[in-house]
């Protein structure tokens, strides 16, 4: 057992190309309060080459210590050279809390590393706290019902969660008070079986949906791509973002980067009109901090209207031309006023 | 050149077209999934579909494997209609509550006894746990490679896999040598149906059973006893919102939301400049 003093949050940071990832940051921020409560230190990982100036970077988000492994081999991403660095070090240090983004590293990384460290890890959470005897309470909506499971791991250390991308809040930056250390190690080569050829990453076209004040997404409901046309029109109008709940993205009427929820994008819109939408758990997570949630579905018993301020009973294909015509006619009203 | 013996970890959940009847217990805090079809998860078939297409090119076998209780037996009987030459079905009582390492350790278990194998493939991520966790797990397990989120796979005679793999706002191309481990994505294939042919084929195959004692499984591994994760509690979420319905979806109706969204300060700021009394005539 650890005592009180040694007790350790790590943060993995990712970095690609020399650049940090937001998420990093934010856990950083979500780091911090676990490590107030355990009376522990805050420190932050990160591999990589040529990285070694990011870690003044990280001590101005919070990090109290900054371990940095910077070797050749850790240039570009692969999985078993990440895993052979993080568990060096977390076997000589042992930290209490290991948390990573759920990025695409993030997400590989900590199910290999957790598996060679015969640890506890969970995925996506949306909430972590400390709980009465200092383990760490991991939080998981889970499947199918408004339900939120609390998963522990109590034997096992560290205990490892991983956690989406704008899921927690970036703290401010400020001065930086802790210290970098640059770690050696040895990375055996044949213990790095995998070659990365060619890497295309596109110039990141941040969505607006994360930021966006107005958001109108669409579900399973709206059953073909002209019916999304729809979806499309009325975000429009209301000079908003368009969402898609995981069926509708199977369904290929929306791309990856507009899915909200667990395991996609976390929403903090004024308004939040969510159309043909059953409402899962997994959807629910990502637009609970919405201010109003609408909801438009023909089956009255939708869990949807459960969790909304305003529901519309009603087949969304009437009530959604309606309702664009309506608002239509109060905005542009106003915008012949103006001039 | 070599034929190449592929296994696929295939996972039988409910059926998504009735995810809408699932009802959570409220004693004992479980998801209630009575009555409720079980299918081959989706990209569980992607990944067959690649397997069975490796046989094709190169010649070999193709494994079906999954721990699973043993009524999802005829999942894996779908798994030999498509075109699997076996399929294994890992499943003991003491397998129950398992969290993904000790899923991934029951499959390592079940994959050392099938004995020589040079690929395992599995979907990127199940439809209903949706950890993604299991595959890299068991690549470490059995120690050997993995490459996840895989669009398009080539693998050369030498046994050279190459593998295009997705990550955020693009792709990884990445080579590492068989025997390895391939997570794939819905974009690698498209999965064909099972044919009558292949139904008729099936019948004469069955899935193996094989329990914790066939696989000499360390019973502090598997299962609840074995999962370094345990749930402590489900609650239901508490969501306070107004939760006013309108069961009018005329123009009525609707004027009544468009009035309650500007009462709220919910439209666009132009809006809200207008006298949001309804209008007179």
């Amino acid at each position: 057992m650890n005592t009180r003093n040694e007790r350790e949050v790590w943060i993995f940071a990712e970095q690609r190309d020399g650049r940090l990832l937001d998420v990093g940051l934010e856990l950083l921020g979500e780091g911090r309060k676990l490590a107030t409560e355990l009376h522990g230190q805050l420190t932050t990982v990160l591999l990589g080459h040529r990285v070694q100036e990011l870690g003044k970077e990280l001590l101005a988000y919070g990090a109290d210590k900054v371990y940095i492994v910077d070797k050749p081999a850790l240039e570009k991403w692969r999985c078993e050279a990440y895993t052979l660095a993080l568990g060096k070090l977390v076997e000589e240090r042992s930290p209490e809390i290991l948390l990573l983004g759920a990025t695409a590293v993030g997400a590989d990384l900590s199910a290999r590393l957790a598996a060679r460290l015969k640890t506890g890890l969970s995925a996506d959470c949306v909430g972590l706290e400390i709980g009465d005897e200092g383990q760490l309470l991991q939080q998981i909506p889970a499947f199918g019902g408004g339900v939120i499971a609390t998963i522990v791991c109590p034997d096992r250390r560290p205990q490892m969660a991983t956690v989406r991308p704008g899921v927690m809040e970036k703290p401010p930056r400020s001065q930086g008070h802790g210290s970098v250390e640059v770690v050696d190690m040895t990375l055996p080569q044949e213990k790095i079986r995998t070659e990365v050829i060619e890497v295309c990453e596109a110039e990141v076209e941040p969505t607006d949906l994360p930021g966006a004040d107005i958001v109108v997404a669409g579900g399973w409901g709206i059953g073909s791509s002209e019916g999304w046309k729809l979806v499309q029109r009325l975000a429009a109008t209301l000079d908003g973002a368009v969402g898609a709940t995981r069926p509708a993205l199977d369904e290929g009427w929306a791309s990856e980067e507009q899915m909200i929820g667990q395991s996609g994008v976390t929403v903090r819109p004024t308004l939040y009109i969510g159309i043909g939408i059953s409402g899962v758990m997994h959807h629910v997570v990502g637009i609970q901090d919405a201010d109003v949630i609408v909801a438009i579905n023909n089956d009255p018993n939708a869990p949807i209207f459960q969790v909304c301020d305003v529901g519309i009973v009603g087949d969304y294909k009437e009530v959604v031309p309606l309702l664009i015509n309506q608002l239509k006619k109060r905005l542009n009203r106003e915008e012949e006023a103006g001039f | 050149m070599r034929s190449v013996h592929s296994i696929v970890c295939v996972k039988p959940v409910p059926d998504p077209e009735h995810w809408e009847e699932l009802r959570l217990d409220p004693d004992s805090g479980t998801l209630s999934r009575q009555g409720i079809p079980i299918v081959l998860d989706p990209l569980g078939k992607h990944a067959l579909e690649q397997a069975l297409r490796v046989r094709e090119a190169r010649g070999g076998q193709v494994t079906a494997i999954s721990m699973a209780p043993p009524q999802t037996q005829e999942v894996l009987n779908e798994a030999l209609a498509m075109g699997a030459d076996s399929a294994v079905l890992l499943s003991d009582p003491i397998f129950a509550g398992a969290d993904t390492l000790a899923t991934a350790y029951t499959l390592s278990l079940g994959i050392k006894k099938l004995g020589d194998y040079d690929l395992i493939l599995c979907g990127s991520r199940s439809l209903d746990g949706s950890t993604g966790q299991v595959g890299p797990q068991l690549a470490e397990l059995l120690d050997i490679p993995h490459l996840s989120r895989a669009t398009h796979m080539e693998l050369g005679t030498d046994g050279l896999l190459r593998v295009r793999a997705k990550i955020e706002n693009g792709y990884q191309v990445i080579e590492t040598n068989l025997p390895a481990l391939v997570t794939v994505e819905k974009e690698i294939n498209t999965p064909r149906l099972k044919s009558l042919m292949g139904i008729v084929a099936a019948r004469g195959k069955k899935a193996q059973v094989w329990d914790s004692e066939a696989l000499r499984a360390d019973r502090e591994r598997v299962g609840i006893c074995g999962s370094p994760t345990w749930v402590s509690e489900v609650s239901l979420v508490a969501i306070e919102r107004r939760g006013e319905m309108i069961t009018d979806p005329s123009e009525e109706g609707v004027k009544t939301l468009v009035e309650t969204l500007c009462a709220l300060g919910a439209l666009p700021s132009a809006a809200h400049e207008e006298p949001c009394e309804p209008e007179t005539s």
